[in-house]
């Protein structure tokens, strides 16, 4: 009672009843509160789904690859002995599909007939007869990857229903089709070709070797830089620069390079590296050094942070019993910091990964076929890969693009887990 | 420990630049840059070539005509590319500047011809337009409709407005930005030939010439848009009354949902724009750098690959992808002018 009178609360009137009063209120808000959250998150989650849901959806058709077989006569008259690099090969795979369709007399027909399957056939069974020349005047059933268009029917991707007029197969095509599938001459199996190919402008013969082995030159490049770069700058400024006016200037420099467009470092990349240097265009060099550039400033803030985490009092115990400075940063500071400069380091390198803008100025945008096998070899990297692709106007390259987007985020999402199971396993709290 | 390794990784990638800068002296895959519009065939091309010989598949940038010639002028040696593909012939001015540069001889190759079609959805009927139609219609300013001679702002919202045999749908032209190569020719090929056809604008001097012929109205009907066709493909598929601008091998690639109109009582097909009596065409060109010819390995090997029947002919694979081949004397002239490395003169 004393102390609701000494609140200058009317008599009969106790704190609680107030708090009691006002208390559903409260916790409405609390939930209203709690509830933005959760649809804050929802919706985040739903558009990420919706992102996922329509790539993969898109995508995983082309993980498959329609194959036709062919028996196909090793003709001696063709593929004479003299000769067999140079030799006909596209002729003995027309004559096998005209012996297959007999019917097919004129010439439109035939054309429409020889389109059926991948051109890749030829160069197929000519590594087949270099490989071993006894099969010559055998008849063998071989498996060749069947056309784009034909892939695309099979997949499902064409509309049957519309007029014949307004279809890429017409019902001449629908014909053989069926009669190749009643004769169990039509597979679907795993499209290893995706995996293990160049660039191509034909559909099922193009695959992401080149732009991986490109990524990866680059992104090494990027690493071997970067990496000792950025901590000994890191170290120096946290460690053992004085803190004045420079080196605050440097500090927003940094701060600042880190939120320039990445075009600009293109731009740079091509002032410097390749009309000063005078290096390659269109080699990972000069991309992992562009892309060094762009991920230094990430790496230098994160090591810095991470740096600034480690307590001043093992700094001072180190130096207390006799450590030279650089004994206290590379016994003792360094490796208490080391997860956090790591997963700062692997965010930079994914952020590198999917930079497409950069590369455009410096010729990585460009239709390579070979795999790249060195620091200089012309190569392209995924991001461009995917928009070289979305650009094609085959029909087939759609669901290649989602596929090549599709094994990008995976590259991702193994990376940002890398950095986020380190930092679990190593990070140290005091 | 850490240190050492920051040491040795750095060192390693030291000793990497200096091995692959001595790498770069001898670069041995064709550098070829240049046109949008000639990429599609170059590459497939590049990969033919690649194939079917034991040099390396060229690498092929897009970079459009303009940009592909600055970077062919700016020098001989390996860093610059030996082949430039353009939608066009070569200017003056550039040619001046590769001599310039030290780029002497330089050997023209005209590969063939590309049509610029206006096409329209299949769920629309074809329209048959004419020169002077397109000009009436997509020009900014355009002769006075009440016949006295002199230029008025575009007052036409229909086809039928510009000319009564046209059906009454609003104007809608889906059509590449100023800066690409297929603007440039179809500026030429339909809107100055179809200006030159009203006496009063002909007699203008050369510079309200082309300030009448060349530019395109911005009020709403003409819609840039960009340089990604398989976009505007979409957009026709969407709606029927549009109508688009684009090189000839789209349309090819996409009979079963958009048509062509006539233009000048031609349809575009593969025979009417090879013929020549489609109106609306250009030829397609790349240039070599004979300089480079001997040096970088290949390039004459793939020159003969493109010149030859079985790529540029009338049952070429280059025909399959849309390319319009030259007629057969032409295409003789230029074979033999290529295998002896007849350099371009300029004067």
């Amino acid at each position: 009672m004393n102390n609701a009178t000494a609140n200058g609360l009317p008599p009969g009137r106790r704190a609680i009843d107030i708090v009691n009063a006002g208390l559903s209120k409260r916790y409405r808000r609390e939930r209203r509160f709690r509830l933005y959250g959760i649809s804050a998150i929802l919706a985040s989650l739903l558009f990420l789904s919706f992102l996922f849901g329509s790539i993969i959806s898109k995508g995983y058709t082309a993980f498959q690859q329609t194959f036709i077989r062919l028996d196909i006569f090793f003709d001696p008259a063709i593929l004479s002995q003299e000769s067999l690099t140079t030799a006909n090969y596209p002729g003995v795979v027309k004559q096998s599909l005209r012996q297959m369709f007999p019917e097919v007399t004129t010439r439109q027909d035939k054309r429409m007939l020889y389109g059926m399957v991948s051109n890749d056939a030829a160069f197929q069974v000519r590594k087949l007869v270099l490989d071993s020349p006894e099969m010559i005047g055998q008849t063998l059933p071989i498996w060749v990857a069947a056309d784009d268009d034909i892939d695309m029917l099979m997949k499902g991707h064409f509309d049957l229903d519309v007029p014949e007029s307004e279809r890429r197969i017409n019902d001449v095509q629908l014909a053989w089709v069926d009669r190749l599938q009643q004769e169990n001459r039509v597979e679907k199996r795993f499209n290893r070709t995706f995996f293990t190919a160049g660039d191509s402008r034909e559909p099922e013969q193009a695959g992401i070797l080149g732009a991986v082995m490109g990524s990866f030159y680059t992104l090494l490049v990027t690493l071997l830089l970067s990496f000792p770069i950025g901590i000994a700058s890191a170290v120096y400024l946290e460690e053992f620069a004085p803190k004045n006016r420079w080196t605050d200037l440097i500090e927003v420099n940094i701060n600042n390079l880190a939120a320039v467009p990445s075009i600009v470092f293109g731009l740079l990349g091509l002032a410097v590296f390749l009309n000063f240097f005078g290096l390659p265009r269109s080699a990972p060099l000069v991309g992992g050094l562009v892309l060094t550039l762009m991920t230094l400033p990430t790496i230098i803030i994160a090591s810095r942070a991470s740096l600034q985490s480690v307590p001043p009092s093992i700094r001072e115990a180190a130096l207390g019993i006799g450590a030279s400075k650089m004994q206290m940063v590379t016994h003792h500071v360094l490796p208490l910091a080391l997860p956090g400069i790591l997963t700062g380091t692997i965010i930079g390198m994914a952020r590198a990964l999917g930079e497409s803008a950069p590369l455009l100025m410096i010729g990585m945008v460009a239709f390579i076929v070979d795999i790249p096998g060195g620091l200089t070899d012309s190569a392209t990297v995924l991001p461009v890969q995917i928009f070289l692709w979305a650009d094609s106007p085959e029909r087939a390259f759609v669901e290649r693009t989602s596929a090549a987007t599709i094994v990008l985020l995976a590259f991702l999402i193994v990376m940002n887990a890398t950095a986020v199971i380190l930092r679990k396993k190593f990070e140290r709290r005091w | 420990m850490i240190r050492k390794s920051i040491l040795l990784a750095t060192a390693t990638f030291f000793m990497a630049t200096a091995g692959s800068a001595y790498a770069a002296s001898a670069r041995d895959n064709i550098s070829i840059v240049g046109s949008s519009t000639v990429y599609p065939f170059a590459t497939v091309v590049a990969e033919q070539f690649g194939k079917t010989t034991s040099f390396k598949t060229p690498k092929i940038e897009s970079t459009g005509s303009g940009g592909g010639f600055k970077l062919f002028c700016a020098g001989v040696g390996v860093e610059h590319p030996d082949i430039t593909n353009a939608s066009r012939a070569m200017k003056k001015s550039e040619y001046d500047k590769c001599q310039a540069n030290g780029v002497k001889e330089i050997v023209e190759v005209k590969i063939g011809y590309d049509g610029i079609v206006v096409a329209n959805s299949k769920k629309a009927s074809p329209l048959k337009l004419t020169r002077k139609d397109i000009f009436l219609a997509l020009a900014k300013n355009v002769p006075d409709p009440s016949g006295a001679e002199k230029l008025v702002p575009n007052p036409y919202k229909t086809w039928k407005d510009v000319n009564n045999s046209l059906p009454a749908a609003k104007i809608e032209v889906l059509g590449p930005p100023p800066t690409s190569g297929t603007r440039d020719a179809f500026v030429e090929l339909v809107m100055e030939e179809a200006a030159k056809g009203f006496p009063f604008i002909k007699a203008m001097d050369k510079n309200d010439f082309k300030a009448a012929a060349h530019t395109v109205r911005e009020d709403g009907p003409y819609v840039e848009a960009g340089e990604n066709d398989n976009l505007i493909v979409q957009k026709l598929n969407a709606n029927p009354d549009a109508l688009g601008i684009f090189g000839f091998s789209f349309l090819d690639q996409n009979t079963d949902t958009i048509q062509g109109s006539f233009v000048d009582g031609v349809q575009p097909t593969f025979e009417a724009i090879a013929d020549g009596s489609y109106p609306v065409s250009r030829p397609l060109f790349f240039y070599v750098k004979k300089a480079h010819v001997g040096v970088i390995p290949g390039i004459q090997e793939y020159l003969t690959e493109f010149t030859s029947e079985k790529t540029w002919g009338e049952d070429g694979y280059l025909s399959e992808k849309g390319l319009i081949p030259m007629p057969d004397q032409e295409r003789q002239q230029y074979q033999s002018d290529v295998k002896a490395l007849k350099p371009l003169m300029m004067k």
